[in-house]
């Protein structure tokens, strides 16, 4: 499996809900390198969430442009695939066919779409799994099958959002790795949405930080550290200081030690650092 | 990369296969003893009923004679000929039943609108008695077969139609999405989401349908027609062959047990939930 990035651009995006209600933002510019993972950090509200399935072609924006490699983006393709929250997977089907289905959708020799599936399965390492019911995994594996779902149809970019929240901290820590480890090396861009800093410091290259109504792109950060990363780490903790408190300033909120108690973002990562 | 996956454990094979055994052969011991309560109840009814001199022309009335009477009328076409029949009508209203219901009850799904705009007139036409459309029936169709068919089918279209709508409106949203997502066009998110995903309430609509129509069928053919279960049995009763009318009862109930067991597989068979 060999994937090439895209180049992204984004330029005066807008979006609102309705023709009388409030922008979700205006004037949006985002562009992202070819192979980048790219963080999208921000408070409920933002429109992070809605600024993806823009991204994704599932919503259309009210104003402003999308271009990968410099094409224009009218709609959902799958050299764009989405990862959701929950990975709604097909409880008829099993995993090798819910791995699949996108390769049905577009009309795959059985051959060639088992070849695929098995080849995403082991990335995700399910291969032991290709034929059990998706009902009878756990969350973790289910996630693990929506990845090799969306990594089957070889996407030039990958979007999630937040695909690992309701996870347990185990399993999301193993999957935010090995989601970073196939993106580099197949070479796909990421364009993560997440409300929690150390999932973006583990995870991406570059951080933006989303704030305000109408939302907009305040400060963004590279993320220059070497993999693979891990929470103790002096480093890792160093850049989420860093991105703390550019959040906290970002959202007018007071600085450092002060900080701790921000409901909306999640800093807690405690409980993984010690274990993970 | 790390899995955490937890071993799959499933019960050994032998084991799975002694129990699949074991409650095979519980449920056909039920099968037969609850059949040989009911025959034995029948036979005792008519027992006590024709040990009254008044009453002793109905011992044709009882099991015996009726279970005698099934391998006659085989030979003579009887059964063969209403089974075709009946079957043929009841098939035909299902069929028409289906490929109204169906369709209907996804856009009923899938469309507020179209659902409040059609609540109240469906709800109407499916609270009228379905035999109470036969004297239409008799009028705008040309023959018997054509009305007891419009009959059946409009008997069942209601269950078929309002299960697939509940069935559709139990459906995951995300579901459209992530199939749209990976590149699904508007006749697969029909062929490949929405068909699996309903299927179990479509055919439990048809299983309900099934019970309709064939309560339906029955009283439909006593008039007009020369063939089906109903004038078979309007047939007997009127030139007093009571253990071929009886013959006849046990053969639709037998039919019907046959027809809602096999909606039963395919039930179990779609079934996804768990």
């Amino acid at each position: 499996m060999s994937i090439r990035g895209v180049e992204i651009n984004i330029h005066g995006l807008g979006y609102r809900y309705s023709t009388r209600g409030n922008p979700t933002f205006t004037n949006l510019q985002l562009q992202s390198r070819r192979g980048e993972a790219l963080a999208i950090i921000g408070r409920s509200g933002c429109g992070k969430s809605t600024l993806l399935h823009i991204i994704a072609g599932l919503n259309r924006p009210t104003e402003g442009v999308i271009e990968f490699d410099g094409k224009k983006v009218d709609g959902p393709s799958s050299r764009w695939v989405m990862m959701f929250q929950a990975p709604h997977l097909y409880p008829w089907m099993k995993v090798s066919q819910n791995v699949g289905v996108g390769l049905k959708f577009a009309g795959w020799p059985e051959k060639e779409k088992a070849e695929r599936v098995a080849e995403a399965l082991r990335l995700v390492e399910l291969q032991d799994y290709a034929e059990v019911s998706v009902q009878d995994l756990s969350g973790g594996q289910q996630q693990r099958v929506a990845l090799a779902r969306s990594l089957v149809m070889e996407p030039e970019l990958l979007l999630l959002d937040e695909p690992f929240s309701a996870l347990d901290a185990f399993t999301r820590s193993s999957l935010q790795r090995d989601v970073r480890s196939i993106a580099k090396k197949l070479g796909f861009n990421l364009i993560i949405v997440t409300h929690d800093i150390d999932e973006a410091i583990l995870m991406a290259d570059r951080a933006v930080i989303m704030a305000g109504a109408p939302g907009k792109i305040v400060t963004e950060f590279e993320v220059p550290l070497p993999d693979p990363r891990q929470r103790q780490d002096p480093a890792v903790q160093a850049m989420r200081s860093r991105l703390m408190d550019a959040f906290h300033s970002a959202a007018g909120k007071p600085t450092g030690a002060d900080a701790h108690g921000e409901e909306d973002v999640d800093t807690d990562s405690e409980s993984v650092t010690q274990h993970a | 990369m790390s899995t955490n996956a937890a071993t799959l454990t499933n019960p050994s094979t032998q084991s799975r296969s002694s129990a699949a055994f074991s409650s095979a052969a519980s449920g056909i011991g039920y099968f037969v003893a609850g059949l040989a309560i009911l025959i034995g109840l029948w036979w005792l009814a008519i027992y006590i009923a024709t040990k009254n001199p008044a009453l002793s022309q109905f011992a044709n009335f009882g099991p015996v004679p009726a279970f005698k009477a099934i391998p006659h009328m085989w030979d003579n076409g009887l059964i063969p000929k209403a089974l075709q029949s009946s079957g043929y009508r009841l098939g035909m209203g299902l069929l028409i039943a289906i490929a109204i219901g169906v369709p209907i009850g996804i856009i009923m799904g899938r469309n507020k609108r179209f659902r409040d705009l059609t609540n109240s007139p469906f709800q109407l036409m499916r609270m009228i008695s379905p035999l109470s459309w036969e004297p239409i029936a008799v009028i705008v169709f040309a023959g018997w077969d054509s009305a007891i068919i419009f009959l059946i089918a409009i008997a069942s279209v209601w269950p078929i139609m309002f299960s697939t709508a509940a069935g559709l409106a139990k459906v995951d949203p995300a579901w459209f999405k992530v199939a749209r997502n990976l590149g699904a066009k508007p006749w697969q998110l029909v062929t490949e989401i929405i068909i699996p995903a309903i299927m179990f309430d479509v055919v439990t609509g048809i299983r309900l349908a099934v019970g309709v129509a064939w309560i339906v069928l029955v009283p439909a053919e006593f008039l007009g027609v020369t063939s089906g279960f109903g004038y078979t049995i309007e047939d007997a009763r009127e030139s007093l062959e009571y253990e071929h009318l009886m013959a006849m009862l046990l053969v639709i109930g037998a039919v019907g047990y046959v027809l809602d067991s096999i909606c039963m597989v395919l039930i179990k068979r779609y079934s996804w939930h768990r």
